[in-house]
């Protein structure tokens, strides 16, 4: 690990300034994900500003509908908090769905969507890759991918993005309030993630020092019946190797509106429009949820280890859907 | 084998004796020993498999403040013995794998070690590595002898022969992954080395193994090497001979004389230079007549080994001795790859060697229109078919028949694939398990009467989390015929009498033996009211009786498993196992061993697998994120049992060891039962969710 320095932000103006002056410096949230890339030499920041005592640490209601979740919120907290777990339990769901008790302990809203790939030659400083050292190739593409990407991929990186939590909020739309140095703005989480393309080492289209401060949750009755379904190789932590998250509204067996997010198969939380489309006014019946799901997975391109993915994601969203409508008979 | 001792604290459920200790964080693992002014060691490991390393740049690690010293194979001390080329660490310029050492950083503090490290530059002359294992490579050998100095290879009578004429056959191919022990305490080393000699604090299943091994290699008299371990964070084998982390840390000690040198391995790195479980390729052929007893067994093994130095798991052993077959077969065969040395993981040979067989009994069963029970209770043997002689006590079909009722096992339904509970596919299954009884000379004890009017008990063993401190006084107790608290127990120190390793699961035996002839000197000579300071030695005495009988300790394991039907996920809420085993010293701390094996089975089955990467060379998914270990999530009710088997035959405890024997089929069980839930037969290991998708 290499010295850096520490400072405590005192207000969120403070600590942007702190690290968009400073091409080295980076803010430090609850420290899962950066202090063991840290360990590891994947980061080598030379300064880190602490905003994790920030006053983002609420969850609000907001004046016309919504929720408002600080930035320093932590995971376990706001999975427990009785407004999520009432009107959006997808996220809730996801939220428990991820990590360790203590990580989620630790983990913070904005640090969890901001978190990087498990891809192993990510993690490994002494193999090539395009993400931590763009240029130096994609040892992925050859190598073990049982975790990596099925869609959306490039032939400069194959990884996917980890989060659960970034799942669900894509399900939900959010926005994601974020402070710059030339002031605030607004971001789709389904925009915050980018694709891999040409410019793997770009997780985000946030620019340095730019500072994420809240994430809205809009108001949506229909959040209120919503699953969050994460398949994994243990019960317990570890990755995706496929998730959804969804909801339905369905009167008289016909799907009025559907929203679907899948993680595990792509560079960003994937949302599933053209699942969506097919699922809009279609009957709500497994015949529907099939060929929801084959057409969002048409353009699937497996690798070596996760030809799996594919026949997986379908069935698990299958399920979840099949899961909703029977839940909202109920 | 005189007759057993008398028990009053042997049997008893004693609490750990250590365990306040450990609870309250006072008791020293080798890291924390209290030591003067200690320097901190991080290697820097070869990132090529296979080559030379052409020049080591380290001007910019030297530059670093707090660097004391830079090792690397041009000026480190020179060793003794280069006998086995997995410790002869910086003696040359030959990189015989990927994430050897090719030198290490000393410094004030680990992060200025860390960093010096990351810091030196190393070129190489890089060759084409070779890390593949398949069953058609052309260049696999026959090795001398399997680990424990088993014979390679088997043969009796005409197994093709049988084979061919056999009314139900089976031929299939298992396999095993490479797996990794991953202890919670990661291998460390504190070395000392000033003018009295070298004193080590080292994180070991053997004090008196790391002083020869070390002692030879540096070429010193064993006398001046001190090693000290009285709490280890678990072993499992990884721990039961010296790595090269050893080496290296004793190498740094004698550049820095006086300055303790601390190296604590990091969880990335015990994936690669402290030894691993290779995996297998096994071939198993079963011939049966129509009535189910097996006419033929042929059990042919591929596996791996590192060119630097042959470890040969003994993996086809178990099969010469479970079931009765007239033509049986056993091989092995090695492919040497540019990898780390493999070494002991729980149960080397019978952990995998007990997939491949006990899962093609399974299948067989079903070919034959049997229970798997009455299958095996079918084709047990009357003598030990490998040796023909007597088993000391076998009890395998009484462990299948108790564990059937205690599971519920009668009231299965054999069909497959055809028991759906809220969305989750159900079945049950079942393996045999086998582990040998070791006997190993070497071990001594010595017992003297103290001013406390307590008997020191002084011999050089190791708890490894076993509950060797705890069993070890209830047969001291017994043995001296006073109660626990009489019995003051000295371990894990090289100043006490020489021990073997706790390994085999045959530590409590070998030792428990040599405290039991201490003690039975000790009474003779000095009678129950002794002076202050009369004392006695022991060791464990010829056993006549290891030449006139096999001895094995036996299990029955049962596992139920629920495949969703949908995703593949798999879950295992039920394990139960039987074994017989000896007289079982301490009920707690054996249950604790039983089902710590069993869930090791689990994770064996379900979880396990260092996958290496060809275009590196290296296990890439190198920690507790992407290796996974069965969590308590995937653990749910776990239950053992054992027989009151009484064999007077093994030692005077009447004990055979239960270190082991738990892990032992426990994967087969829940292979099985797999297939017994969805109808899908899993011959390779772990069974993942994407193996079982429709």
């Amino acid at each position: 690990m290499r010295p850096f320095e520490y400072e405590r932000a005192s207000d969120a103006v403070d600590a942007v300034a702190s690290v968009a002056s400073r091409p080295g410096a980076a803010f430090l949230g609850g420290g899962t994900n950066l202090i063991d890339h840290m360990k590891l030499g994947v980061a080598t920041p030379d300064l880190l500003v602490d905003v994790a005592r920030l006053p983002f640490d609420t969850v609000e209601s907001l004046p016309g509908g919504g929720v408002r979740i600080g930035a320093a919120v932590r995971n376990s907290g706001l999975a427990a908090e009785p407004l999520i777990r009432e009107r959006y339990p997808v996220l809730s769901q996801a939220l428990l769905a991820g990590a360790s008790g203590q990580l989620r302990n630790l983990a913070t809203t904005a640090g969890n969507l901001l978190q990087r790939t498990r891809c192993v030659y990510f993690q490994d400083v002494t193999t090539p890759c395009n993400k931590r050292e763009p240029g130096s190739g994609c040892s992925a593409l050859h190598g073990y991918t049982r975790y990596h990407a099925v869609l959306g991929a490039s032939e400069h990186c194959v990884a996917v993005h980890p989060s659960d939590m970034a799942v669900a909020l894509t399900a939900l739309d959010a926005l994601v309030q974020v402070q710059g140095p030339d002031g605030g703005r607004s971001v789709r989480v389904a925009e915050l993630h980018r694709l891999p393309g040409d410019a793997p080492d770009r997780d985000t289209v946030l620019e340095h020092g730019e500072l994420i401060t809240a994430v809205d949750l809009p108001e949506l009755p229909m959040a209120a019946h919503s699953l969050y379904r994460k398949v994994r190789d243990r019960a317990s932590y570890a990755f995706a190797l496929v998730s959804v998250a969804a909801m339905l509204d369905v009167e008289d067996g016909t799907v009025l509106e559907a929203r679907v997010a899948f993680g595990g198969l792509a560079h960003k939380p994937w949302r599933a429009s053209r699942a969506e489309d097919v699922l809009l006014g279609a009957p709500a019946n497994e015949e529907t949820f099939r060929r929801a799901a084959d057409a969002e997975l048409a353009g699937a391109r497996h690798l070596r280890d996760n030809a799996f993915k594919v026949p997986m994601a379908r069935n698990t969203l299958v399920a979840v859907l099949r899961d909703l409508v029977q839940e909202r008979r109920r | 084998m005189s007759g057993l001792i008398e028990t009053r604290a042997i049997g008893a459920p004693m609490e750990r004796l250590d365990g306040p200790a450990k609870v309250r964080g006072t008791a020293p693992y080798a890291f924390e020993h209290p030591v003067q002014r200690p320097v901190y060691l991080h290697p820097v490991q070869a990132t090529i498999a296979r080559g030379r390393v052409t020049a080591v740049d380290t001007a910019a690690a030297e530059a670093l403040d707090g660097v004391l010293v830079i090792l690397t194979h041009l000026n480190a001390p020179r060793l003794d013995s280069d006998r086995d080329k997995e410790l002869w660490v910086l003696q040359s310029d030959e990189v015989a794998y990927r994430g050897q050492f090719v030198g290490a950083v000393v410094a004030e503090s680990s992060e200025v070690a860390r960093e010096a490290a990351g810091l030196v530059e190393v070129e190489y002359d890089q060759q084409s590595h070779d890390v593949e294992l398949s069953a058609d490579r052309d260049d696999l050998y026959a090795p001398e002898k399997v680990n424990a100095g088993y014979e390679t290879d088997t043969s009796d009578g005409d197994v093709d022969a049988a084979i061919a004429s056999a009314a139900v056959r089976l031929d299939e191919t298992y396999t095993t992954p490479m797996e990794h022990n991953n202890p919670m305490e990661p291998h460390t080393t504190v070395a000392i080395w000033n003018d009295h000699g070298l004193t080590l604090y080292d994180s070991t299943q053997g004090v008196h193994t790391v002083r020869s091994s070390v002692a030879h290699l540096f070429g010193i008299d064993p006398e001046r090497v001190r090693v000290i371990a009285p709490y280890v964070g678990g072993g499992f084998g990884a721990k039961g001979m010296i790595h090269a982390n050893v080496v290296l840390t004793v190498l740094a000690a004698q550049m820095v004389p006086g300055r303790p040198v601390k190296f604590a391995v990091t969880r990335q790195q015990m994936f690669s230079f402290v030894g691993y479980r290779t995996p297998t390729i096994q071939r198993v052929r079963l011939g049966a007549d129509s009535n189910g007893r097996l006419t033929a067994i042929a059990h042919d093994v591929v596996e791996l080994t590192s060119r630097i130095k042959e470890f040969a798991e003994q993996t086809a052993t178990p099969t010469r001795t479970m079931y009765a077959a007239p033509n049986r077969r056993t091989t092995h065969r090695l492919a040497a790859l540019d990898l780390p040395v493999p070494s002991w993981m729980r149960a080397p040979g019978k952990t995998p060697g007990m997939f491949g067989p006990e899962v093609a009994m399974d299948e067989l069963a079903i070919a034959c229109g049997l229970d798997p029970i009455e299958l095996r209770t079918r084709n047990e043997p009357e003598v030990d078919p490998e040796s023909g002689l007597p088993y000391s006590s076998r009890n395998l079909v009484a462990c299948l028949r108790e564990g059937a009722d205690r599971f519920g096992w009668k009231q299965r339904d054999p069909t497959p694939g055809v028991r759906l509970e809220d969305g989750w596919l159900v079945g049950s299954g079942v393996a045999s398990s086998i582990y040998p009884v070791y006997s190993r000379p070497g071990s001594r004890a010595n017992i003297r009467f103290g001013s406390d009017g307590r008997y020191a008990v002084r011999i050089g063993a190791a708890d490894i989390g076993t509950g060797a401190w705890t069993a070890l006084t209830q047969i001291a107790a017994d043995a001296l015929g006073v109660p626990v608290e009489s019995v003051d127990l000295q371990i894990g120190d090289t100043a006490a009498p020489m021990a073997t390793v706790a390994g085999g699961s045959s530590g409590t035996g070998n030792w428990g033996w040599a405290i039991v002839d201490a003690a039975r000197t000790f009474r003779g000579d000095h009678g129950t009211d002794p002076a202050e300071g009369a004392e006695a030695d022991g060791e464990p005495g010829a056993n006549p009786d290891s030449e006139r009988f096999a001895m094995y300790s036996f299990g029955a394991q049962f596992a139920e498993v629920r495949v969703h039907a949908d995703t593949g996920e798999i879950r295992v809420p039920r394990m139960l196992g039987v074994f017989a085993a000896g007289r079982i010293i301490n009920p707690r701390t054996a249950r604790s061993q039983l089902i710590g094996g069993m869930t090791m089975g689990l994770s064996m089955a379900l979880h396990e697998d260092s996958v290496i990467d060809p275009q590196f060379g290296h296990v890439v998914n190198h920690d507790f994120a992407e290796y996974h270990i069965a969590g308590n999530a995937d653990v749910g009710s776990l239950q053992a049992y054992w027989l009151h088997e009484h064999d007077p035959h093994v030692n005077p405890m009447g004990s055979k060891g239960i270190g082991e024997i738990g892990i032992v089929g426990a994967a087969a069980a829940i292979a099985n039962a797999t297939h017994h839930a969805t109808g899908i037969r899993v011959r390779d290991l772990p069974i993942t969710a994407d193996k079982l998708l429709r």
